[in-house]
């Protein structure tokens, strides 16, 4: 996806070329010869043999697809965000390690052999387990995605960044191998007036969150894999809480203890933060759902069309915390006019989706945005629609339309229209 | 409470465990006690102990100042914790304890569990009792004279309690956006109205900074690489380099005791200082080598006007100079940005000198 050829103007050549395979101007002598189409080193001498990276890394040209972070946002680096490269990435899995980070005191570095997770409060049988325990119990693998609650907090009263990858990186969406919470929890017997479970982590903020007891027993995991191999460190590893659908804070990384009890526990990051101030001055509390959202991935303010008019592919990702995606809208007017978009690759419950929408484009600017709709019927409405209803202050959960302007260059800006 | 009317029932509803006898085992009363540290509104969960707004006074000022600034007003970015009352409805609301925070537990609970920063559950629950009366204090809730403590912490409410809503989405938003859309000619016209604040966010060279490049060279020229509105950045950007040309001391063998007690006595110090490999300048310098070097050496560190006068006074960190500004670091140094409050014992400052002397062997 990314453009290692730093082409100076949108390619022409590129474009001919495109044209060429279209059929229009084959064989007509009038091009120069492609300096790609030579013997290339690679095509004589010998590459690196096995093993040469036993952890298989990218490309060395794939170097600018990497997590990035705005140093302003925040006082320090232990307690911070960076972004996933949206505008980078393609299908519907997020590479481990691009998965966006936001740690509250840094990436603890637990030693498994040392790790253990611990039930106890309102049960019959208190209990603690080591990793190898855990692995004894039936796995379940699911595809979900996680967005923190702040994504595009940063948009919320209007266009702030140029880029996808800061306006909606704060998502990620991998297959996670784990137990069923339900299964742990009913080996330690929750009584009657067990309601409510906090999670915590065993980080140096050692986070927590208070999980309603519906939720722990209808599709939470506690997963030790990610994508097939252990849980990056900067995840959680060895242990996380997954709360499919539900803003990722709660998603407790490094999870050591489960305590279960009849009343939430109102902790910081449940009221302090991740709380929706509103306009009268009373905040939300418990908005854990993600509502249904889309974004156009390019073009995008960093990844410009550069291939001049004619045939053109939008491409972005969609996903809603209360199911599938059936359908998304594209429009290229500024919202005049709406297209179906063509959904592709796997539809799965409370996972990202892929679409792309190709057009031939006319060379004129255009006003680019897509409009998610969910499984539920719920359809994703402007920043705009939001902001009259929860007022200036809101911030979180912004799940609001976003707009690209691309002008006649292809180059693309982030804005807000009427 | 609970948005779950249902909840009793689906909690009667659990199926029978898996197994009689499962991986894992029961857990101690003392390891839950251990790891057991959460405090609710109800108050479950709050140790014995009290503490006084006098005594919280010090404490924050040793601990909690250098970030959240002598009132708790914050320094840079780093979180404001009083004042804002009144302001929930206003163009910039200020979120503090005083002005935000539903529950006075939430305030005792993250205080012991996350702060300070770097060096977490390290205080005394008499120590959190009055930090937490401070706090109370300084958002002109209570008196100077008064003692939070676990027989009158419930009486002590914070006045946003009952500021919070449920999540009323489902009621307010769900059906209104529930709607088939318009899909042709929905609007006569567009305009722009909004263009984003920061444009040069993509911190390196990409295609798309490339691609801009282009377009944009001979039109505006230069852009500047920071966004304008951008506050004084809190960190100093990191740095790989140990301060140079450190003098080579005369050093006596390094007691690998009193660099185990040294490192213990750091803990103190990590919420600012970093040493070792990888460390970075975070509050306070890095301390690699610190040890009879140039004092104000760490480059990309902002020092106080004090130290650099001293600095180039040349003054060096000499065990007998480093421990004098550890016993007392604004007595040693007028104006130093270091609020740390000193350390009393002269064991713990001649072990925490070993290990600042070991970690730059």
């Amino acid at each position: 996806m990314s453009n290692p050829d730093k082409t100076t103007k949108p390619s022409r050549r590129a474009f001919l070329a495109g044209a060429g395979v279209a059929g229009a101007g084959l064989a007509t002598g009038a091009f120069a010869q492609d300096s790609a189409i030579t013997v290339q080193p690679w095509m004589q001498e010998l590459g690196d043999g096995v093993d040469a990276a036993p952890y298989g890394m990218p490309s060395p040209y794939e170097k600018d697809v990497k997590r990035r972070t705005v140093e302003w946002l925040t006082a320090d680096n232990a307690s911070s965000i960076n972004f996933t490269p949206l505008h980078n990435l393609d299908g519907i899995i997020t590479p481990n390690g691009l998965c966006f980070e936001r740690h509250h005191s840094g990436v603890a570095r637990v030693d498994p052999a040392e790790h253990r997770l611990m039930i106890h409060g309102l049960v019959d049988k208190p209990l603690v387990f080591t990793m190898d325990d855990l692995k004894r119990f039936p796995r379940s693998n699911h595809v979900y995605f996680l967005e923190c609650a702040a994504n595009s907090g940063m948009e919320w009263r209007g266009s702030q960044l140029n880029g996808v990858q800061f306006t909606h990186g704060m998502i990620h969406n991998v297959m996670y191998t784990g137990i069923p919470l339900r299964l742990l929890l009913e080996q330690a017997g929750v009584k009657p007036s067990g309601k409510w479970i906090l999670a915590e982590g065993a980080d140096a903020a050692a986070m927590t969150r208070s999980i309603p007891m519906e939720k722990a027993l209808d599709d939470c995991l506690v997963a030790f894999a990610m994508n097939g191999e252990a849980l990056r460190a900067e995840q959680g590893y060895p242990l996380r809480l997954v709360v499919p659908g539900w803003e990722g804070n709660m998603w407790i990384k490094w999870l050591r203890r489960l305590e279960i009890g009849d009343e939430p526990w109102h902790h910081r990051e449940e009221t302090s933060k991740y709380t929706d101030l509103l306009a009268d001055g009373t905040a939300r509390r418990f908005t854990w759902e993600m509502d249904a959202k889309s974004v156009i991935t390019s073009p995008s303010p960093q990844a410009p069309i550069t291939h001049g008019p004619g045939r053109t592919v939008i491409n972005g990702v969609a996903w809603s915390g209360r199911g599938t995606i059936p359908r998304v809208d594209v429009t290229v007017d500024g919202g005049m006019n709406w297209h179906e978009a063509r959904m592709d690759g796997p539809s799965l419950d409370k996972s990202m989706h892929r679409f792309y929408f190709e057009f031939d484009w006319d060379g004129k600017p255009l006003l680019l945005q897509s409009r998610a709709h969910d499984s539920t019927g719920y359809v994703q409405p402007t920043k705009e629609a939001l902001r009259k209803l929860r007022g200036l202050n809101s911030i979180y959960h912004n799940n609001g339309i976003q707009t690209w302007s691309v002008d006649a260059d292809g180059r693309a800006e982030n804005v807000e229209i009427s | 409470m609970s948005r779950f009317p249902e909840l009793t029932l689906i909690a009667t509803l659990l199926a029978t465990p898996l197994w009689a006898e499962s991986p894992g085992r029961t857990a101690t009363p003392e390891e839950i006690a251990t790891w057991d540290i959460d405090v609710r509104p109800d108050g479950m969960g709050l140790p014995e102990g009290s503490g006084s707004v006098a005594d919280g006074d010090k404490i924050f000022q040793a601990q909690c100042s250098v970030c959240h600034g002598v009132f708790g007003e914050g320094t840079g970015r780093w979180p404001v914790l009083t004042g804002g009352q009144g302001s929930l409805s206003d163009d910039r609301p200020v979120k503090t304890i005083g002005s935000y925070w539903p529950y006075l537990s939430t305030v005792y609970d993250y205080i012991y569990r996350a702060m300070p920063f770097g060096n977490a559950q390290s205080l005394e629950p008499d120590q959190v009792y009055a930090i937490t009366a401070y706090l109370l204090y300084m958002n002109d809730e209570v008196d100077d004279d008064f003692v939070l403590s676990s027989e009158n912490f419930l009486e002590a409410r914070l006045p946003n309690e009952d500021g919070f809503v449920m999540d009323n989405r489902p009621e307010v938003e769900l059906a209104q956006f529930s709607k088939e859309p318009c899909m042709t000619d929905c609007k006569p016209e567009v305009k722009i109205t909004m263009h984003a604040a920061v444009l040069d966010v993509t911190p390196e060279e990409t295609a798309a900074k490339s691609a801009e490049a282009a377009t944009k060279s001979g039109t505006e020229g230069e852009t500047a690489s920071e966004p304008a509105a951008e506050p004084e950045a809190a960190t100093a950007p990191a740095t790989e380099e140990t301060p140079a040309e450190a003098p080579a001391p005369v050093q006596a063998a390094i007691d690998p005791e009193m660099v185990k007690a040294g490192e213990k006595v750091f803990r103190k110090c990590k919420a600012c200082h970093q040493v070792g490999d990888g460390a970075k300048n975070r509050v306070g310098p890095i301390l690699n080598g610190v040890v009879d070097a140039p004092a104000g050496a760490v480059e990309d560190f902002k020092y106080s006007k004090a130290l650099k006068a001293a600095a180039d006074g040349g003054l060096v960190w000499s065990e007998e100079a480093l421990g004098e500004f550890l016993r007392d670091p604004k007595g040693f140094l007028k104006g130093t940005k270091m609020s740390f409050g000193g350390l009393r014992k002269d064991s713990d400052v001649a072990e925490v000198i070993a290990y600042l002397r070991a970690t730059a062997e």
